[in-house]
C-alpha cells in the first residue's frame, strides 16, 4: 500500500524522508554545537579563557550573518564591521552614561562643567551631551535600538541598491566604503564618540557588576544561547521557501524575476538579518571586552569576518562559529607570539582556503564524509576476487 | 476572431541607433499556438524579451489583456500571468527538480509569506502533474544540474507551467534535444496549449510544422509575413530572406 501511495505520487515521494538521506554530523551538527558550548567549554576552561572564548563568539555572530547572505545570498558583505559597531557602540553609550552617573568622582567632575558628562566628553571640551546620546541613558531604549537601527539602516541601504540593479562586486566596494566611513567619522569625532581609543571605563549593567566572575560565566552563557538561537533562526530562513529563492536568487537573479519574485526585496532582508546578529555579538563583545572601539569597525575587521566565514565553510552556519573561534584563537595565539606576522598569517590562511577549501571546514568534513562511505566498495571488491581465485 | 490577449502595437527598440524592432504590430489570441520565426538578427528573442519586461522598448504599446505592460518590472508581469523561457534553458542548478518547481509556484511569493509557506496537497498535486507532463517524475530529487540540456529544457516549460500563465513566451525549447526528445516536446506544447496562449520562437521547421497554428514571419525587425505555415512558406518574400537557401 505504503509504495503505491509513492508510485502514484513522485512528488510526495520526493519530500518524504529527506532527511533520512542527511549524514549523522549533518542531522547533530547544532546540537554537537550546543553541547560543546555549553558543557564542554565551560568545564575545561578558567574563567580567563571563558572571556577569550565569549570574546570570539562575539564575533562569530558576525559570521553566522555572513553566511547567509555571502554563501546563500551570494552578497559578499565587506562591512559587517559596521553593524557590529553599531551594536557595539550602542551598548558602550548605555553602559558609559550608567557608570558616569554612578561614580561620584566623574559626577563631582561633570556638576564642575554644570552637567553629568562622560570623561572623555569632558576632557574634550564638550559641554553638553549631544541629543542623540540622550536616549541610551535607558534601557529600554538601548536593548531595542541595538536590534532595530542597524536593521533599519541595512534593509534601506541594500533595497535601494539591489533594486537599482547594483549587485556583487559593486555592492561589496559600496559596504568595504561605508565600514571606512565610519571608522573615519567614530576617530574623527573624538570629543562625542571617544576617538580612538574608543569608549571604555565601565563596570556595571543596570547595577551588576560586570567583573565579577560568576557574572562573567552568566555573560559567556547568554552569549552562546543567543548565538545558537541566531544559528537556529538562520536553518529556520534557509530551510523555508525564502532560503530556496535566496539560492535561487544566488545563482540566477535574472531568472528569480521571471518566477515572481522580487529579488531585491529578499536580498535586503537577509542582508538585515544579518545586520542585526552583528549588532547583538557587538553588544556582548562590549559588554564582556568592557570597550566598543573603532579598531573593530573598519575595513580589517570586516574582512576578518569574511574570513571566519570562510574557514568554517561559507554553506554551513554552524561552521562559522567554529571558523570564528579557531580564528580567533589563533589570532590571540600569533598575535601574542609573532605580532608582525599576524597579517601574513591570515592572508595565507585565507588563500589557503580559497584555493582548496572553498567550502571551508564543512566541505572538509563532507569530502571526507563522501569518500569514507565510498571505500568499502573497492575495498571488498578485490577480497571477493581473490577468495574467488583461491576456490 | 476570438478574444485577443496580446496586442503588441508600433513597437520599437533602438540600440544605440540600431533598430532591433522597427515598428512592429503583433496579436496573439486566447488558445492561439504562435511560432515566431526569422533569420538571425530579424528580433524574434528581442520582442519576447520587451514583452516580459526584461527590455523596455523605446516606442509602442504592447498590451496584456488589455493592460500596459510598459509601466511594469519584470516580476510584476509575471505575476500577471506571463511566463517566459529563456534561449538556454535557465534553471535553479543548485535546487532539486522539486524545489525548482515548488519555488514557481504562484502563491505566497512575497517575504513574509515565503517565509511562512506550507507546502499542502494542492501544491504536491501540482507538482505530481506538471512533472508528468514533462517528463521528469522519476528525477524529482535529483538536483537540476544534473539533468541532460533536454531535460532542463523541459524543466524550465514545467517551471512556467507551475506558474500557470495565460500567455507563454518559449525560446527555441528544442534546441540540443534529439529528435525523439523532440517529437515528445511537440506533444509537450500541443498538449499544454489547450486553455492557454504561446508564443513560440524556432528555427526548426518540422518542428514548426507540428506545433504551429499560425507562423510570423519577421525579418530587421519588421513583421514580413504571417499566415499558416503553408501560406509562409507558399510566400515570395519569405522563400528569398529565409527558407530559400
Amino acid at each position: 500500500m505504503q509504495t503505491h501511495i509513492e508510485s502514484s505520487s513522485p512528488a510526495r515521494a520526493a519530500v518524504a524522508n529527506v532527511g533520512r538521506s542527511r549524514g549523522f554530523l549533518e542531522r547533530w551538527s547544532f546540537a554537537i554545537l550546543a553541547v560543546l558550548l555549553l558543557a564542554a567549554l565551560p568545564l575545561s576552561l578558567d574563567v580567563f579563557r571563558l572571556g577569550l572564548a565569549a570574546k570570539f563568539l562575539s564575533l562569530g555572530f558576525c559570521a553566522v550573518g555572513i553566511v547567509l547572505i555571502w554563501g546563500y545570498g551570494g552578497i559578499l558583505s565587506l562591512g559587517q564591521g559596521v553593524f557590529f559597531g553599531l551594536g557595539s557602540y550602542m551598548m558602550a553609550m548605555f553602559l558609559k552614561l550608567e557608570s558616569t552617573g554612578a561614580d561620584s568622582s566623574a559626577q563631582a567632575l561633570s556638576s564642575f562643567f554644570g552637567s553629568s558628562l562622560p570623561d572623555f566628553m569632558v576632557w574634550n571640551s564638550i559641554e553638553a551631551l549631544p541629543w542623540w546620546w540622550e536616549p541610551f541613558h535607558h534601557v529600554w531604549f538601548t536593548l531595542p535600538a541595538i536590534v532595530l537601527l542597524p536593521a533599519l539602516l541595512a534593509f534601506v541601504l541594500a533595497y535601494a541598491n539591489f533594486r537599482k540593479r547594483v549587485g556583487g562586486v559593486y555592492f561589496s566596494i559600496i559596504t568595504l566604503a561605508l565600514s571606512a566611513i565610519l571608522s573615519i567619522v567614530i576617530i574623527g569625532q573624538q570629543g562625542v564618540t571617544g576617538g580612538v581609543n574608543g569608549i571604555n571605563d565601565f563596570r556595571t549593567f543596570l547595577g551588576v557588576n560586570l567583573d565579577e566572575d560568576r557574572v562573567k560565566i552568566a555573560m559567556y552563557f547568554v552569549t552562546c544561547v543567543l548565538l545558537l538561537a541566531c544559528v537556529a533562526v538562520g536553518r529556520f530562513l534557509l530551510r523555508s521557501r525564502l532560503g530556496k529563492v535566496l539560492v535561487a536568487i544566488r545563482d540566477r537573479e535574472d531568472r528569480v524575476r521571471f518566477s515572481g519574485y522580487d529579488p531585491a526585496l529578499f536580498k535586503a532582508f537577509v542582508f538585515a538579518v544579518a545586520a542585526i546578529f552583528s549588532s547583538i555579538g557587538g553588544a556582548l563583545f562590549t559588554m564582556q571586552v568592557g570597550l566598543a572601539s573603532p579598531s573593530l569597525v573598519g575595513i580589517v575587521p570586516s574582512v576578518e569576518m569574511v574570513i571566519y566565514a570562510a574557514v568554517g565553510g561559507r554553506l554551513s552556519l554552524v561552521g562559522a562559529v567554529y571558523g570564528a573561534v579557531l580564528v580567533g584563537a589563533a589570532k590571540t595565539f600569533f598575535s601574542e607570539n609573532f605580532v608582525e606576522y599576524w597579517m601574513y598569517f591570515i592572508g595565507v590562511l585565507f588563500v589557503v582556503v580559497v584555493m582548496f577549501l572553498p567550502d571551508g571546514l564543512a566541505g572538509l568534513i563532507a569530502r571526507v564524509r563522501a569518500r569514507r562511505s565510498k571505500a568499502p566498495t573497492p575495498a571488498t571488491a578485490p577480497l571477493a576476487t581473490a577468495t574467488g581465485v583461491a576456490k | 476572431m476570438s478574444e485577443l490577449i496580446l496586442a503588441v502595437e508600433d513597437l520599437t527598440v533602438s540600440f544605440d541607433g540600431f533598430k532591433a524592432v522597427d515598428g512592429l504590430n503583433f496579436y496573439v489570441e486566447k488558445d492561439e499556438l504562435r511560432v515566431v520565426i526569422g533569420p538571425n538578427g530579424a528580433g524574434k528573442t528581442t520582442l519576447l524579451d520587451m514583452i516580459c519586461g526584461k527590455t523596455k522598448p523605446t516606442a509602442g504599446t504592447i498590451k496584456f489583456k488589455y493592460r500596459d505592460l510598459a509601466e511594469m518590472i519584470e516580476f510584476q508581469i509575471t505575476r500577471l500571468g506571463v511566463g517566459r523561457k529563456f534561449q538556454n534553458p535557465s534553471v535553479y542548478e543548485d535546487l532539486t527538480v522539486f524545489e525548482n518547481l515548488e519555488i514557481s509556484y504562484p502563491q505566497r511569493r512575497g517575504l513574509l509569506g515565503s517565509l511562512l509557506f506550507r507546502r499542502d496537497d494542492a501544491l504536491l498535486d501540482k507538482i505530481d502533474e506538471v512533472a508528468g507532463l514533462i517528463f521528469l517524475d522519476e528525477v524529482l530529487r535529483h538536483k537540476a544540474g544534473q539533468l541532460s540540456h533536454g531535460q532542463k529544457q523541459w524543466l524550465e516549460i514545467g517551471m512556467l507551467l507551475m506558474q500557470d500563465p495565460e500567455l507563454l513566451l518559449l525560446d527555441e525549447p528544442v534546441a540540443g534535444m534529439s529528435a525523439r526528445e523532440r517529437e515528445q516536446t511537440a506533444q509537450l506544447l500541443n498538449g499544454i496549449s489547450k486553455g492557454r496562449s504561446i508564443v513560440v520562437i524556432e528555427h526548426d521547421m518540422a518542428f514548426v510544422k507540428l506545433i504551429a497554428h499560425k507562423v510570423t514571419v519577421l525579418h530587421q525587425g519588421k513583421l514580413l509575413a504571417e499566415g499558416s505555415m503553408d501560406e509562409v512558406q507558399a510566400d515570395e518574400r519569405v522563400r528569398e530572406v529565409y527558407l530559400g537557401h
